[in-house]
């Protein structure tokens, strides 16, 4: 089954090639060589491309590419969502979005988001990672379980915890119970408090993804150079440190890739646990709740599409950055040399 | 030889160290693992337990266990049609959506990885650029497509732009796989006057079932947990996802903790036994450590 893991490393590795940006996408991965000119495509080619192709490219033209081009277009009116737009405001939207303070709140929160997440979550992955890939009795046991939270559901998470967090909740109580009253917290509310809450929830729910995708990375580091290494006599933790970790570099790469774009989007948790009014006052309020909220709810679709337009235009900076000057080594590796 | 003895020795004495210092550490190793396993289940053991109890229970001791256990709560919520009818409408579009994105996906990265006609890269680079493009980006333009087609509250319209948003991740997935078939094989069939569509139907579409099944697993749990399209697209209770039954429940009923709770744990009962059935495929999968 060597094929198989081949493909599920490739494949948990071609999005970010792909997602990193438009442009060099546009070279598909090396195919096998043309076998016939690409000019001799028959009519019943044609047809057999089309028959196949078709839906699929049309459902998706239709349903996620007419929408984001939409988008673009809606953000320069002032609309309600009715008829169509007529009050062409430019570019007054934006200037709005950028010089609104609350929405510096909201991007100030999703930059503390990315950090935070990438440095909590990182560390964390990374050494559970490294303790699960040792042989260790009940180990895929501990391995599913690891991924139960991300399996669950956005609202069942939000739902349980702050039931939990609320200020009579189970946590507070149980801190009381073991003698740590001072300790307990407005969890929800307090905004000094309420980010911080936020981000043990956000790592609770997303680290066994980390961990998972870690061990795969793992999986494809060859056994032969530990072994050599510790015939050279290096320690466990020396292997780790000097050989492990820097192969597993790409793998890591990928996982803050994910987790940037992911953390610059989140909307669920915070308006679930939030809803769409608190989360501006309690502090975790995002770009994506502040698009909702002053958008849709508010009834203003124009300015919401903006919203998501400036939202759009930070994710693919920073993903072309990202792609730029971190991932550049890796997807070299992966044109140039195919596998590492 | 003698260089090749020594290395051997050398090697398993070097593989002996290491079991030894992995078994001394292993101790540690367990602990830290049942310190984390607790850690990750606390939350929803606390969501499962609380469904046992009373909602004084909860009110006098919220961090305490069931005493004495209660199943009335769960029994109310199963009694009741709301909770099925809900179930009911997230199976459907799981299902659905699982079955529209592996076919169409299926036939799609076919195309890309065995056809060779002008305007494949292009193809390729518009269904790869859809990774660039979250769904909260097209929520509101999706909204208003979605009402003029005359889909709003009704299960087509959030299971349309679901295939469409799953669409990418499928066919990134597939096409490298479908790839890896090897030439010969289609040759063969070649030779045997099977032309490139009856290659696809007759060999392909069973080949593929490995990668098919990790990508419909992932299409079938996004759908089933999916929040902010149906937010969006499902106005009237009758055609709540359960998602939106959950929060409509917690928000309803928020005096009455105790069956909150039980409806919550109900309704991450199904994504869970699925996963576990299929953890193998979609871990595997992840690791590439399927064996056999």
């Amino acid at each position: 089954m060597a094929s198989i893991s081949e493909d599920a490393h490739r494949a948990h590795r071609s999005p970010v090639d792909q997602a990193g940006g438009v442009a060099p996408v546009a070279a598909p991965p090396a195919g096998p060589p043309a076998r016939r000119r690409t000019s001799g495509v028959g009519w019943r080619t044609r047809a057999e491309i089309a028959l196949l192709a078709g839906p699929a490219l049309g459902v998706f033209l239709a349903f996620v590419i007419f929408p984001v081009v939409m988008a673009a277009y809606y953000g320069f009116f002032s609309w309600q969502g009715y008829g169509p737009p007529t009050e062409f405001v430019g570019l007054r939207n934006y200037v709005t979005i950028l010089t609104d303070p609350t929405f510096h709140d909201a991007l100030r929160h999703n930059a503390f988001i990315v950090v935070m997440s990438l440095v909590l979550q990182g560390p964390v992955a990374v050494l559970l990672a490294l303790l699960l890939n040792r042989p260790l009795r009940g180990r895929s046991v501990i391995r599913v379980l690891i991924f139960v939270p991300y399996v669950i559901s956005e609202v069942v998470v939000g739902t349980g915890w702050s039931l939990m967090l609320a200020t009579n909740g189970a946590l507070n109580d149980l801190l009381a119970k073991v003698g740590l009253d001072g300790l307990a917290q407005e969890w929800l509310s307090d905004p000094d408090v309420a980010i911080w809450t936020l981000m043990g929830i956000i790592t609770w729910k997303y680290v066994g993804f980390a961990v998972i995708l870690f061990l795969a990375g793992l999986q494809g580091i060859p056994e032969e150079l530990s072994e050599a290494a510790s015939i050279d006599g290096a320690s466990y933790w020396q292997v780790q440190r000097r050989i492990t970790l820097p192969l597993l570099g790409p793998t890591v790469r990928i996982w803050a890739f994910l987790s940037i774009i992911g953390s610059l989007q989140l909307f669920d948790l915070v308006y679930i646990i939030w809803g769409q009014y608190v989360a501006s006052t309690a502090g975790t309020s995002t770009m994506a709740t502040y698009m909702v909220v002053n958008g849709r709810n508010a009834g203003s679709y124009g300015y919401g599409n903006a919203v998501a337009v400036v939202l759009f235009v930070i994710s693919l900076v920073i993903a072309l950055l990202y792609q730029r000057f971190v991932l550049r080594r890796d997807t070299d590796g992966a044109i140039t040399g195919g596998k590492r | 030889m003698a260089a090749t003895t020594l290395d051997t020795r050398a090697r398993a004495r070097a593989r002996r160290g290491a079991n030894a210092g992995t078994r001394r550490s292993n101790a540690l190793v367990y602990v830290v693992a049942v310190l984390l396993v607790s850690a990750i289940l606390a939350p929803v053991v606390y969501i499962v337990l609380g469904g046992f109890r009373t909602n004084s229970q909860i009110t006098t001791d919220p961090s305490g266990l069931p005493g004495p256990w209660q199943v009335g709560n769960y029994l109310d919520v199963l009694g009741g049609s709301l909770f099925w009818q809900q179930a009911g409408n997230s199976t459907v579009a799981a299902v659905a959506t699982t079955l529209g994105v592996v076919s169409l996906g299926l036939m799609a990265s076919y195309v890309l990885a065995r056809y060779r006609f002008r305007g494949r890269g292009a193809m390729y680079a518009v269904f790869a650029a859809g990774l660039m493009f979250p769904m909260t980006v097209a929520i509101t333009p999706l909204y208003i497509l979605v009402r003029s087609l005359g889909l709003m509250g009704s299960l087509g319209g959030i299971i349309l732009p679901q295939i469409a948003f799953a669409l990418p991740t499928t066919i990134i997935i597939l096409v490298p796989f479908l790839r890896a078939i090897p030439d010969e094989i289609e040759e063969a069939a070649a030779l045997d006057g099977c032309g490139k569509l009856g290659f696809f139907f007759r060999m392909v579409v069973r080949l593929a079932v490995p990668g098919v099944v990790t990508v419909g697993i992932l299409a079938f749990v996004a759908s089933w947990n999916s929040y902010l399209l149906p937010l969006f697209i499902l106005s009237n209770e009758a055609s709540y996802t359960l998602p939106l039954g959950v929060q409509a429940f917690a928000s309803q009923y928020s005096v009455d903790t105790a069956r909150v709770l039980a409806f919550t744990s109900l309704s991450m009962l199904p994504a869970l036994v699925f996963f576990s059935l299929f953890e193998r495929r979609i871990v595997g999968g992840l690791t590439g450590a399927v064996k056999g």
